[in-house]
């Protein structure tokens, strides 16, 4: 029988499968942040313990300053408290960890890979709903809630339906100007941000292919914006490159026997998929959204649609609702909309090459709006750093911050004012994201830089 | 806490006050603002439900964490109506989004135990069933002839046991896993049927090392 990458990572895990309903799925690896506190105390109130605190890795990264690395100078005490009560929580539980000033501390999607946490093959999980990123290295991984949170950690185990196949196709190359994020972001207007409920993404094609590994977990990064709670890439040497070596990767002997094994992970030339989506690569555009979900985008020379075009009441409904709180008109080019400020960051775009990108453009200019750049983990911060990056972003006008999630989700105190206008690199645009009435245009780390070079949605392409 | 003991009131029956909501993709960050994930639930988290359209927004700063002071309700949210309602009639790929379970403690605590819709993000569903909120997915024409009964208020009745959901003028069947409806007909989570399974983990763990012994972590 044919079977797709996810039936095969999926079938080593089961340890009581069921066909008309939940199985019981083992889980290798659960990464938890300081929103772990309620999985914590219903452990602590059913008087249960961790199963394999070895299984579970934590780091703080939600609430975490990026202006200082000591929980005492936390937005609020409230704020510093979360960081506090995580550490003794990961005490408590003799959980493997990394503290706030460890210089490897960084955003749970980004540190997973980094320090080889994460590998092919494995059923990933945290209570996080961008846990796909992990996918990009060819394993099963999704975000879950607290309750499930605690019950992985009693029994390493979590009940679960098999989601439908989708698999997601992007053959050509991409254009100059072009990245991950742009193609991400085209694939999700194309599904549309409930399109792939209760499915499995596997994105493939020679566009994916042709990603080095920070633009592949850029892509599975956002599977949850099209409603896919999994995403992933058949792991090939790109992949097996970049783990090699790794702190946590298998070494020697080992690595052979699962290298050997990793290169059996990918779907079978007659794999069945529930629904197929194919994008020609080669014609997508810098992506930025308009509205107040993220399968509201278009190309930058487009133009804010209009609503009375929709045919259903409801989305027009929808559709009016999201322009009036974005204050925008449609019709209007979106190259013509000024914005107030500049987010980049976040566990979509926050890795070297991202910081990278952004640093191209903003080489020897000067930004017209504040903003700030938080790199996805203290290593990556020391590797932007040692190649002058941080000289770059703070020359141009920015500021240079220490990692964690920051203005992606606004818990920590780094949050627009209300009204403005952002430009950002994150994953969501919904309502208040960025902080209570702030307005959120998804895109690129190179966009974002040239939109804040020119204080308006700019075509990156004018700048190449 | 025994682990086998309820950990929510049982849901059975439900015949209570129902509220169309308006909206297609409300995400989890409406349902409840990131700001207030870090409160501890024993103080209940329903005051925080949709509070960023419930209440006048008076802050000068995104990110706020003073909130009674500086926020009224607003007196035309149909949350904020003296009868509050048990049982919400929501749009497609409702809780969609950020994977936080304080969405549904806020809609637990709020007082709901129903959520009746066509689609629900996959994350969101999975957390309803460990907190006894129902969440009911209907084909799109049972959906809508339940909620001509509704404007914006009205009464359903859910019966879990036969798998209905009753308007006036409409009845409605659902489906449900078997395992999900005893957890909520008995107001417990499938945890300590997990537990039981003991033995059959283990056994599982010892052939999974052996088959993959580079992704067993060293015991610290």
């Amino acid at each position: 029988m044919s079977l797709t990458l996810f039936d095969k990572i999926w079938s080593t895990h089961l340890v009581l499968p069921r066909d008309d309903g939940p199985s019981l799925l083992y889980i290798d690896r659960h990464i938890v942040h300081e929103g772990s506190f309620h999985a914590f105390n219903a452990l602590r109130a059913r008087n249960l313990s961790l199963r394999h605190p070895e299984r579970v890795f934590g780091v703080p990264d939600h609430y975490v300053p990026t202006h200082s690395r000591l929980a005492k100078e936390a937005a609020s005490d409230e704020v510093g408290n979360m960081i506090v009560q995580f550490d003794r929580n990961m005490q408590w539980g003799q959980v493997p960890h990394f503290k706030l000033a460890d210089e490897r501390q960084g955003i749970v999607h980004v540190i997973g890979p980094e320090q080889g946490l994460t590998l092919p093959g494995m059923a990933v999980v945290c209570s996080d709903s961008h846990t796909s990123t992990h996918g990009a290295l060819g394993a099963i991984a999704f975000g879950i809630g607290q309750s499930e949170s605690m019950h992985v950690m009693a029994t390493q185990t979590l009940w679960q339906i098999k989601p439908k196949a989708m698999r997601v196709r992007v053959d050509g190359p991409l254009a100059a100007g072009v990245s991950a994020k742009d193609l991400i972001l085209a694939i999700i207007c194309e599904i549309g941000a409930a399109g792939a409920v209760g499915h499995a993404i596997e994105y493939a094609g020679t566009t994916i292919e042709s990603l080095g590994i920070e633009g592949r977990l850029t892509i599975c990064n956002m599977s949850i914006e099209a409603g896919a709670r999994f995403g992933s890439i058949a792991p090939d040497d790109v992949v097996f490159e970049y783990l090699h070596g790794r702190p946590q990767s298998p070494k020697g002997e080992q690595w052979d026997q699962a290298l050997a094994y990793w290169r059996t992970l990918k779907s079978d030339d007659h794999a069945r998929f529930d629904q197929e989506v194919v994008l020609d690569g080669s014609h997508i555009k810098p992506m930025v959204t308009w509205g107040t979900s993220p399968d509201a985008g278009a190309p930058i020379d487009g133009v804010v649609p209009d609503p009375a075009r929709l045919n259903d009441a409801a989305e027009r409904a929808s559709a009016h609702a999201a322009l009036d709180y974005m204050a925008l008109t449609p019709g209007t080019r979106l190259k013509d909309i000024a914005i107030d400020r500049v987010f980049i960051g976040s566990c979509t775009n926050s890795r070297l090459s991202d910081l990278r990108e952004a640093a191209r453009i903003l080489r020897g200019r000067k930004v017209r709006v504040p903003g700030m750049v938080v790199p996805g983990s203290g290593l990556i911060k020391q590797a932007a750093e040692a190649e002058g990056l941080d000289r770059v972003f703070i020359e141009a006008g920015l500021q240079w911050r220490s990692a964690g999630c920051s203005m992606c989700v606004a818990m920590n105190g780094d949050a627009g004012q209300p009204g403005e206008r952002i430009a950002s690199t994150s994953n969501r645009n919904f309502v208040g994201r960025q902080g209570r009435g702030t307005r959120t245009h998804l895109m690129s780390p190179a966009m974002a830089a040239a939109a804040a070079v020119s204080g308006y949605l700019t075509d990156v392409r004018q700048f190449s | 806490m025994n682990p086998s003991q309820s950990v929510f009131e049982p849901l059975q029956t439900l015949t209570a006050r129902a509220l169309d909501l308006p909206g297609a993709n409300i995400d989890t960050d409406q349902i409840i603002p990131a700001r207030f994930l870090k409160k501890n639930r024993a103080a209940g988290y329903g005051q925080y439900l949709f509070f960023d359209e419930r209440f006048e927004d008076r802050l000068e700063d995104g990110f706020e964490e003073r909130l009674d002071s500086h926020c009224t309700a607003r007196a035309d949210h149909p949350l904020n109506a003296k009868n509050s309602p048990q049982i919400l009639v929501v749009q497609d790929n409702f809780g969609c989004g950020s994977s936080r379970e304080g969405a549904v403690y806020a809609l637990v605590d709020y007082g709901i135990r129903v959520v009746v819709g066509t689609s629900f993000g996959d994350i969101f569903f999975n957390n309803c069933f460990k907190n006894g909120l129902l969440p009911i997915r209907l084909p799109l024409a049972d959906h809508l002839a339940l909620r001509t009964d509704l404007s914006p208020f009205g009464s359903l009745t859910m019966d879990l046991v036969n798998q209905c959901v009753q308007g006036s003028g409409h009845r409605a069947s659902f489906d449900i896993d078997p395992f999900a409806k005893a957890c909520l007909l008995q107001g417990v989570d499938e945890v300590a049927l997990t537990l039981g399974y003991e033995a059959q983990i283990s056994a599982f763990e010892n052939s999974y090392s052996q088959r993959f012994p580079w992704l067993t972590p060293p015991v610290a």
